[in-house]
């Protein structure tokens, strides 16, 4: 019961932020909206026992990428970006996209209803934390898709300090 | 009131998905075209989070980690190749950005 009721206020906060994202003309505005919007998706995941995703989505997303983004957004003058027009030519053809996509996913809810009644599944005896949990698995099953991810993430520190600095 | 399953979950990440890529394919603005992506990402996490908590296993969680240090790769390079941009061009529209364009 309560667990329906935090689901219903997490699912409005994400959707409701996601939608005044992509609406607001100021961009600082979409940048608070989006951060309320990962803020519901956080909750979302500590409802579904992901603890440590939990904190990683607040102390990245909303700590570090959303900070990026406000300062490029002090960074970058979009002030007279913001009296011009926010939607492209071709915004109708966009939504015309979209509901396709949109109808097609609804289609498929509606024909795969039987489909989505997963088995029962006994969930495992609880022996350790959750990122205790994380940790094993991430450690020795997937070591090398980590050591690739730090291997991506340098890179990503080189390309943006060489796209950013004015001469190297 | 119904139980909440996984069914909602998907739904919503469903929701979440549409109306990222409404702000993907309508916007001007490069900053809010990252944010809509960044929107995306995070429909893909519900998801993977979602399946991990109805079979009981954690490699859904592990993916969903390595779906957000894609995340903050994309964000950053994104963001440092707008700084770039607006450096030479004085402009964050993206209608504007035609050198490429015959």
């Amino acid at each position: 019961m309560l667990d329906t009721i935090f689901f219903y206020a997490f699912a409005l906060l994400t959707l409701g932020g996601a939608i005044l994202t992509i609406t607001r003309r100021n961009a600082i505005h979409s940048a608070i909206s989006l951060i309320v919007s990962l803020l519901g998706v956080a909750g979302l995941y500590l409802l579904q026992h992901a603890e440590f995703l939990f904190a990683v989505q607040i102390v990245l997303y909303v700590g570090g990428i959303m900070v990026l983004f406000l300062f490029v957004i002090m960074l970058v003058n979009l002030d007279q970006m913001a009296k011009e027009r926010q939607f492209n030519r071709a915004w109708m053809v966009g939504l015309a996209a979209v509901a396709a996509v949109g109808a097609e996913i609804g289609y498929f809810f509606y024909r795969g209803q039987d489909s989505f009644k997963l088995p029962e599944v006994q969930p495992p005896p609880i022996v350790q934390g959750n990122t205790e949990a994380l940790a094993d698995v991430l450690f020795r099953q997937y070591l090398l898709p980590f050591e690739i991810a730090s291997i991506l993430l340098l890179v990503a520190i080189v390309g943006s300090v060489v796209m950013a600095k004015k001469r190297i | 009131m119904h139980p909440v399953t996984e069914v909602h979950y998907l739904a919503l990440s469903a929701a979440l998905l549409l109306i990222g890529t409404i702000g993907v394919l309508t916007r001007r603005n490069i900053v809010i075209i990252l944010m809509s992506i960044e929107l995306i990402l995070n429909a893909v996490n519900i998801n993977l989070i979602a399946f991990s908590h109805a079979w009981g296993q954690t490699q859904g969680q592990i993916f969903a980690i390595f779906v957000i240090v894609d995340a903050v790769a994309e964000a950053a390079v994104g963001l440092g190749i707008l700084i770039a941009l607006f450096r030479n061009k004085e402009t964050v529209l993206a209608d504007e950005i035609d050198l490429l364009k015959w």
